[in-house]
């Protein structure tokens, strides 16, 4: 599934992808925000770098067992520190559609657009 | 895709003449109706791949090959490292060793109807599916470690299943030279938790019923007939899986350039066989293979509880476990030598014919069993490998029907709750946990199975033997 996360900053739009990657698996509005988790990852350029942090998310996703609703992000250079906010699944209130493997390659790009806003968008694998 | 584009060898054989970077033709095995259902990116994708440096033959796509990551889905391609050639995590794929094992039961479509929703019930209660579940064996490292190493094997010595399982599954169990070393602290975690768990998007279990036989012959050999039941479990490498192919598609991605690789598409990361990068990832991926097979056998065992609760008297035998997401060293006749090749299957399962030494001795006058999975509400099927497919495609067929839409579309489409009542009405039970994921997984959001066997047939990739229709569906 294709997900796109659009914002007047990279930071932004990098936000915007990860709300994008827990709409592909419930309501956003059902997901609590009670929860910090904080991510960092450094990668190469910056597609990478939004591929590293979806990545980062599916992982703790997947051994905290928990889902995101909320997200900071604060990128320096190809170096990304985050802090996202959520809950631990509840499967009866959640109802958790799919579970994502990974973040991929396809359709990866991560640009400014000519009005100035921000683009970060990946095919993630279900 | 526009067939103009192809060379028509036969009614299912199409062709790519080498273009470009390519080394070799590629061949689409299809039908015309197919050909002009799948996407464009399947030419170009399956063309990328004849780009790859040490392919042998051709790029092969098979009749259900839809777009995938960097390879098509139902991709197969062959790499002899002696002529520097690649192995790629995007042409095993996320799920590593993805695939299904069919269990008989001994009962017939009568039994299973009289205590359908009990049976429905007791599985999703059983077995762990879907976001959040958790799997009852927790391993530490040590275990973990046996288990990556042995696969089945292991599970079988735990005392899930038995030895006789071992028989019925491709590599006897156990992916050997598997590297658990080479699997990451991050990949081990994730995992830590998932040991008999079934996923959830188009993983399933299924209770089926026979409801065709093709091929009577063959169908004694693999003891089925019409009205049986049978379990079908469609499961791979869990998190552990996806994690190796998350983090091994990104080093190879990184690394390609420094080993003369210009890589098409960055989805086709890859690395020579012959190299660090190369080496480290097979024995990663040969660990996450037996992951997925310990997986299998521990569902099974599970599985089989759950049912001798209902009918004491069942042991539900293993008729056959396939992969197909995998890369294996195999041997194969080019130009009348045999030579070794790293045989990468994307969506793609094994189909060796008769007499090939690797096919359990059950097994060796027919060819070793194909099961081919439908989607919740479809035909599923079961197959023979060929000797003809040895040539055609290393010995591959198809694995399934791809999509035919979008998971957002089908969610627009269908609603889950009608979608379960209507599959009801037509005497088959779907247990899930979100009404959302069922409509993404309705049947009309497929393309159509059978017509993708049929075409596999009629190439003579895998020869039919057995329609199968779902009773019951457990979904994650």
């Amino acid at each position: 599934m294709g997900i796109r996360g659009i914002g007047n900053t990279k930071e932004q739009s990098f936000a915007m992808a990860a709300t994008a990657l827990t709409t592909i698996i419930t309501d956003l509005d059902k997901v609590k925000h009670k929860i910090p988790v904080t991510i960092s990852c450094d990668a190469p350029d910056d597609e990478l770098l939004l591929v590293d942090w979806l990545n980062a998310l599916i992982y703790e996703m997947a051994t905290r067992k928990m889902l995101f609703s909320r997200f900071k992000v604060e990128i320096s250079g190809q170096h990304l520190e985050a802090t996202a906010v959520g809950e631990k699944v509840n499967v009866i209130h959640h109802q958790p559609a799919v579970e994502v493997k990974g973040a991929t390659y396809t359709d990866l790009r991560v640009a400014q657009d000519t009005d100035g806003r921000w683009l970060a968008q990946c095919v993630v694998d279900v | 895709m526009d067939v103009s584009k192809l060379l028509r060898q036969s009614n299912y054989i199409w062709q790519i003449e080498p273009f470009g970077n390519m080394h070799v033709p590629a061949v689409i095995y299809a039908s015309e109706a197919l050909i002009h259902d799948m996407d464009d990116k399947v030419y170009q994708q399956v063309t990328n791949v004849a780009t790859l440096p040490g392919i042998v033959s051709a790029s092969y796509a098979m009749p259900d090959a839809h777009w995938g990551y960097g390879f098509p889905i139902g991709g197969v391609a062959a790499f002899e490292p002696d002529h520097g050639g690649v192995i790629s995590a995007g042409g095993v794929g996320f799920d590593i060793s993805c695939g299904v094992r069919n269990l008989h039961t001994g009962l017939d479509f009568h039994d299973i109807m009289t205590v359908q929703k009990k049976l429905a019930d007791a599985l999703y209660r059983d077995i762990p599916a879907g976001v959040g579940s958790t799997g009852r064996i927790h391993l530490d490292s040590q275990a973990m470690d046996e288990m990556l190493s042995r696969g089945a094997q292991w599970a079988v010595d735990k005392g899930y299943g038995t030895s006789e399982d071992l028989e019925r599954i491709e590599e006897y169990g156990c992916m050997k030279d598997a590297k658990p070393a080479q699997v990451s602290a991050l990949a081990k975690k994730r995992q830590q938790d998932e040991m008999g768990t079934l996923g959830s998007g188009n993983h399933y279990l299924e209770v089926q019923h026979v409801v065709e036989i093709f091929d009577e012959e063959i169908a004694s050999v693999f003891e089925i007939k019409q009205d049986d039941i049978v379990v079908a479990i469609h499961c791979g490498s869990r998190g552990l899986g996806h994690q190796i192919g998350t983090e091994f598609l990104r080093t190879m991605a990184i690394a390609a350039s420094q080993y003369g690789i210009a890589l098409p598409d960055r989805e086709l990361a890859c690395a020579p066989v012959n190299s660090p990068v190369g080496q480290d990832y097979l024995g990663a991926m040969r660990a996450a293979i037996n992951c997925a097979l310990a997986n299998r056998q521990i569902i099974t065992h599970l599985v089989r509880e759950t049912f001798a609760k209902i009918f004491p008297q069942t042991t539900l035998p293993l008729l056959y476990d396939v992969s197909h997401n995998t890369c294996k060293v195999e041997n194969h006749i080019i130009d009348g030598k045999p030579r070794e090749l790293y045989i990468h299957r994307k969506g793609a399962t094994r189909a060796f014919g008769p007499g090939h030494p690797d096919v359990p001795a059950a097994f060796h006058d027919s060819g070793q069993p194909v099961l081919i999975g439908g989607t919740m509400g479809s035909s599923s099927y079961i197959l023979v490998g060929t000797q003809e497919s040895m040539s055609l495609s290393f010995g591959s067929a198809c694995h399934g029907a791809g999509r035919s839409m979008s998971r957002h579309q089908a969610h627009r489409q269908w609603q889950g709750r009608q979608l379960i009542d209507q599959l009801a009405s037509q005497g088959i039970m779907i247990r899930s946990p979100s009404y959302r994921g069922v409509a993404e997984e309705a049947p009309g959001a497929y393309k159509d199975v059978s017509a993708v066997v049929d075409a596999a047939h009629q190439a003579k990739l895998a020869h039919k033997v057995a329609r199968l229709e779902p009773v019951i569906c457990i979904k994650g």
